[in-house]
């Protein structure tokens, strides 16, 4: 675990300095300068820590899901103490995401929200991780929140494919790569990027996911103490 | 045969029930009457695209079906009855016992709302009936199998009025918006050959649904 | 006449971080009858609904078996009686259309007619059958509640507070029943009442601790 933070710790901060400090220009010779994307321009650079946020709070749910699912298999509580930790932290990223790309979107398009599909799907991941914090709310005896709140995530999950097939058909793109082609509208899109852009991108999906496992592991622990306190307290 | 005449024995069961006490179908009835006339104030004299009334349509049939699709299992809870059929009868086929009642109710529902709308909307004509014959169907049975196994949560939560419309919409917009695109095209005549798309997409979303809630429920039903 | 059997090994059953009863061991085989004694809140109810199959077991294990074959509890249900304050029946039904759509959905081999009228003259309701079971009282929903339980001539029989609401003649009513049950197959009693407690042969206390 301290591997993971300390490089969770230098891959963010490398993406700050080279997400920030390399220059934008017109014709890119080198390594160290990233083209001018007409229409982004400078903007462009939140896509070094805007998509890995939205990453790690899909990540979040699919966690929750996966340890929802073990939970039902094993009844081992633990796994519900996981389950609700990534859940958690996979709400606030997603808060996080739906913040961060909104105040951007203000800048680059001109509005808040736009109902793009990214932007629906982002919304609508907030709805489930609302719902399944309501419902756990809602159910007092542990046993049934741990089983109920893991059907439901699981529930929740199943829809999914169809977001990826619905949402270009319904809903017109904005989102850079969502330009005519269906492809790039779905809310997992290829994106087009010159390798050294791609390389500190993808130094920030690492950087990020790591970040959430290292946070999760700290909140799982907390967690533990918590469930241990209680139940002596009984 | 016995799980059919067992299954086939809550449904009646619960048809009985709703028939003497008609507990969901009046109070579902006249959410739909008061929500069309609502409806009806805002709009006036506008004139309104397809698109607008088919999300309309859905809107009304969503909120009608949040308040009343939960009694099959709220009702069963409250009733103190939820043990003794767990005593008697399988999960599975409680149910799909509960999903063919709950099918049933939302066609009636729908069908329901499809005359309202045509009775008071002079814009509402349904120029491709078979778009929206086969919509409505696979539409409410979508809705019917998402609304059963949400049901069963609720039915164990404190706060159950409230929190059945937050859990049951996320896992219903795609379905939500499938049925108002293909409502939509109906409304404007398009050939049936051009919902194709939204028909593969009802159907499964229905076959995934009743498929995951079946596997699910014996989580949800059992202590 | 099936030979029935019911082991418990180390049941243990916890609600929200603490434990309402563990390590509880029990083997039975019919004939056979037990009561369950404790305090209020011991968990005496809890451990009947357990045997009845319709809770989960937080540690131990129980067994069903039928002439030496042991079956699943989705299946020993059918074999299963039961009567408990938490098993209600239909408010808006007639006590003659709750026991008929019951063992319908049951779907058992015997659910005649001829049975349910015997079952609502022994528990002395046959009178009141066409009426709302909404409109009876406490006392003749608990008669109810045993013309239910026995409908299906079930092997094992499991009463929580089997004498609650209950006037002079219809504990007498429920002394028969006992009686009958006891003599070959299996009987388990959860009680308060120590009594009640001494009609069965094996006593276990829960929650003592």
């Amino acid at each position: 675990m301290r591997f993971i933070k300390y490089s969770s710790i230098a891959f963010i901060t490398f993406v700050i300095l080279a997400g920030i400090a390399i220059p934008m220009v017109p014709q890119p010779q080198s390594w160290l300068e990233f083209p001018i994307i007409p229409g982004l321009e400078e903007k462009a650079r939140n896509i070094f820590f805007h998509v890995p946020i939205a990453w790690v709070s899909v990540l979040g749910f699919i966690f929750a899901l996966y340890y929802g699912f073990r939970y039902l298999r094993t009844k081992d509580f633990d796994y519900d103490i996981k389950s609700v930790s990534s859940a958690g932290l996979g709400m606030m990223f997603c808060i996080l995401a739906t913040v961060t790309g909104s105040i951007w979107a203000k800048f680059n398009w001109g509005s808040f929200w736009n109902w793009d599909p990214r932007e629906t799907s982002i919304f609508i991941l907030l709805l489930i991780y609302g719902a399944y914090f309501a419902l756990r709310s809602a159910l007092g005896q542990e046993e049934v929140r741990a089983r109920l709140s893991a059907v439901y995530s699981i529930l929740a999950g199943l829809t999914a494919p169809f977001f990826i097939f619905i949402m270009p058909r319904i809903v017109g793109g904005l989102h850079p790569g969502a330009k005519g082609d269906t492809a790039g509208s779905t809310p997992m899109a290829q994106l087009h990027m010159p390798p050294n852009m791609r390389f500190v991108f993808l130094i920030g999906i690492i950087g990020f996911s790591l970040l959430f496992v290292w946070l999760l592991n700290m909140r799982v622990r907390i967690a533990r103490i918590e469930y241990q306190i209680s139940k002596k307290e009984n | 045969m016995n799980i059919i005449t067992s299954t086939l024995a809550i449904v009646s069961k619960d048809v009985r029930s709703e028939l003497r006490t008609r507990y969901a179908m009046n109070a579902l009835l006249m959410f739909v009457v008061t929500s069309v006339a609502t409806i009806l104030f805002a709009l006036r004299e506008d004139e309104v695209s397809t698109e607008v009334l088919s999300g309309m349509f859905w809107v009304v049939v969503f909120f009608t079906a949040m308040s009343g699709l939960s009694r099959i299992f709220v009702s069963e809870e409250e009733r103190g009855t939820t043990m003794t059929l767990q005593l008697i009868a399988s999960p599975s086929i409680v149910y799909f016992g509960k999903l063919i009642f709950n099918c049933g109710l939302t066609l009636v529902l729908s069908s329901a709302v499809t005359i309202l709308y045509i009775a008071v909307f002079p814009a509402f004509v349904i120029k491709s009936m078979g778009i929206f014959i086969l919509t409505i169907f696979l539409g409410s049975l979508g809705f019917a199998a998402a609304a059963t196994i949400i049901a069963a949560i609720i039915a164990k939560a404190n706060t159950k009025g409230t929190l059945y419309p937050v859990l049951s919409f996320p896992i219903l917009i795609p379905l939500l918006m499938t049925v108002m695109k293909s409502t939509a095209r109906a409304l404007d005549g398009e050939m049936f050959i051009a919902a194709m798309s939204e028909f593969q997409i009802l159907v499964s979303y229905l076959m995934i649904m009743i498929a995951g809630s079946y596997l699910l429920f014996d989580y949800v039903w059992k202590e | 006449m099936n030979s029935i059997s019911i082991t418990a090994n180390g049941l243990s059953k916890d609600y929200n971080h603490s434990s309402i009863f563990k390590d509880i061991s029990f083997s039975l085989s019919s004939p056979a009858s037990l009561s369950i004694t404790g305090k209020n809140g011991a968990g005496k109810s809890t451990l009947s609904k357990i045997i009845a199959g319709l809770l989960s077991l937080t540690r131990g294990s129980i067994t069903y078996s039928v002439n030496g074959k042991q079956i699943g509890i989705e299946e020993f249900k059918h074999h299963i009686g039961f009567v408990s304050p938490y098993l209600n029946l239909y408010d808006e039904f007639t006590a003659l259309e709750n026991l008929q759509f019951l063992s319908h959905i049951r779907s058992t081999t015997q659910q005649n007619s001829k049975r349910i009228k015997e079952m609502l003259t022994l528990v002395g309701l046959w009178n009141r059958k066409d009426d709302i079971v909404g409109t009876f009282s406490s006392g003749m929903k608990q008669r109810l509640k045993y013309a239910f339980a026995l409908l299906h001539n079930p092997a094992v029989l499991i009463l929580d507070e089997p004498t609650s609401n209950l006037d002079i003649e219809g504990i007498d009513v429920i002394w028969q029943i006992i009686l009958e049950q006891k003599k070959s197959n299996i009987l388990i009693i959860a009680t308060n009442n120590n009594e009640e407690a001494h009609w069965c042969a094996q006593q276990i206390q829960v929650g003592t601790t």
